[in-house]
């Protein structure tokens, strides 16, 4: 099994070098400590920045300086700075390379269902509709099952969708896997001690399962 | 130039009527117009529609607003980190209206520019795509969406001269810009006024020519939502 560090490190091996990446809240903020340091990539913060750099020292904390999550921020040498409509134009216009993302559902054909659950506080889509509806790479960072063990990985998402048809990798705690354009989950990697038998039990869409399925090397 | 300077908040504030339509700036507590909210709550003005993408926190920004029941519809993308909102929201006082952020922001954007619809693959397929126009353009769907404007947008810069050309500093720019575009009426309050040609023309962000009103702020707070550090 992997924690959430594992699943970040595991999503840090898909980064290359020259892409501009979007991250969302939560174990996809983390992608950004295990990304190598040989690569140039650049960091995009959908409120107006491009060129995210590591937390602020205490001395140099600023209202004015804060990322997507609300969380205090500095910039990168080489940063750029934008309005949301701008922001949005690059992220609709096909500019973003990869965009990382927490669900709490993915579909068999790459539904994504993370912004809503009914009958519980309704907080809103932010911007995650725009960035899963015009990303080229959406890849998905979540726990295979349910605290009830009940798959979120489904034939069809029972939640609100956020977006249709767009969800192309998943990391989770358990395996790595493709969402093949055709449809269905293939099998690429097994988190370690992790059995094939176990990654089925916990997949209710259609599995994929061709040759050895090797451990996830993190 | 034209001298669009005003003494204060409340003077800027003083013909907004009861069920207007307001935008106000800001992402979180970034870049939100605090002297303009402070001296809303002053006016006691009511029946207010924000547009605004998120609604503060309980006791900052709009949240502020919401506690004295001056908000009658939020118009948003974001409304997480605020517990009298989702009172509200629950029984039943607040309207909301939830949209996709980078709608929101295109929406208020062509409310500026004189563009009443566009087109966005945002929300295809979702409920957000509820009773739109949905067209398929080379072979992706896409919805129309209607523009936004305001009857009054309430902005905050870093800097401004007195015919109104702002300057916005990091990411408190955000909404700023084309909000202040999207309104009939427009009331920047900048952190610091200074007299015209002190500012670069190559570095204005919003010309004069969107702001209507513009007064020097004071006692900004610029309240932190999450402070996060890096411990050295």
């Amino acid at each position: 099994m992997l924690d959430k560090t594992g699943i970040a490190k595991r999503i840090a091996q898909e980064v290359k070098d020259g892409m501009y990446i979007n991250l969302g809240i939560g174990i996809p903020t983390l992608v950004a400590n295990y990304i190598p340091a040989n690569l140039n990539v650049v960091l995009q913060s959908e409120n107006g920045l491009l060129g995210i750099g590591p937390f602020p020292t205490e001395d140099k904390v600023d209202a004015d300086f804060i990322n997507a999550g609300k969380q205090t921020i500095t910039m990168m040498p080489g940063s750029s700075l934008f309005s949301s409509a701008e922001s949005f134009a690059m992220i609709r216009g096909g500019n973003i390379h990869l965009t990382i993302l927490g669900a709490m559902e993915v579909s068999e054909t790459g539904d994504i269902a993370n912004w809503k659950v009914p009958g519980k506080m309704v907080k809103g889509m932010g911007g995650a509709m725009d960035l899963v509806a015009s990303a080229n790479h959406i890849i998905v960072a979540m726990q295979h099952c349910s605290k009830e063990g009940a798959s979120k990985l489904l034939k069809k998402c029972t939640l609100p969708i956020t977006g249709l048809n767009c969800v192309k990798k998943i990391v989770t705690d358990l395996a790595v896997l493709d969402v093949l354009p055709k449809g269905g989950f293939k099998l690429l990697e097994r988190a370690p001690g992790v059995t094939v038998e176990q990654i089925k039990n916990a997949t209710e869409g259609k599995l994929i399962i061709e040759g050895d399925i090797p451990e996830i090397r993190i | 130039m034209i001298d669009k300077v005003v003494a204060n908040a409340d003077e800027a504030v003083r013909d907004i009527p009861d069920n207007a339509v307001l935008m106000l700036g800001g992402f979180g507590l970034s870049g939100i117009p605090e002297n303009c909210l402070a001296a809303l709550l002053r006016k006691g003005v009511k029946g207010l529609t924000c547009i605004s993408n998120n609604a503060g926190v309980d006791d900052f920004g709009i949240g502020l607003l919401l506690k004295t029941r001056q908000v009658k519809k939020m118009i948003s993308s974001y409304v997480g980190e605020n517990a009298e909102f989702e009172r509200q929201l629950l029984t039943g006082e607040l309207e909301v209206d939830l949209i996709p952020q980078g709608t929101l922001a295109e929406r208020i954007r062509a409310g500026g520019a004189g563009i009443p619809a566009f087109f966005t693959p945002a929300g295809y397929g979702t409920e957000v795509a509820e009773g739109k126009e949905v067209r398929e353009f080379h072979g992706k769907m896409y919805l129309m969406e209607h523009w936004l404007r305001a009857d009054f947008s309430l902005v905050k810069a870093w800097k401004g001269d007195t015919t109104g050309n702002l300057i916005y500093r990091g990411t408190s720019r955000n909404f700023n810009p084309m909000m202040a575009a999207a309104g009939k009426i427009t009331i920047a309050e900048v952190e610091e006024l200074v007299p015209v040609g002190e500012l670069d023309p190559n570095q204005i962000h919003t010309p004069g020519i969107y702001v209507q009103r513009i007064f020097q702020g004071k006692n900004y707070e610029k309240r932190i939502e999450q402070k996060t550090i890096t411990k050295i």
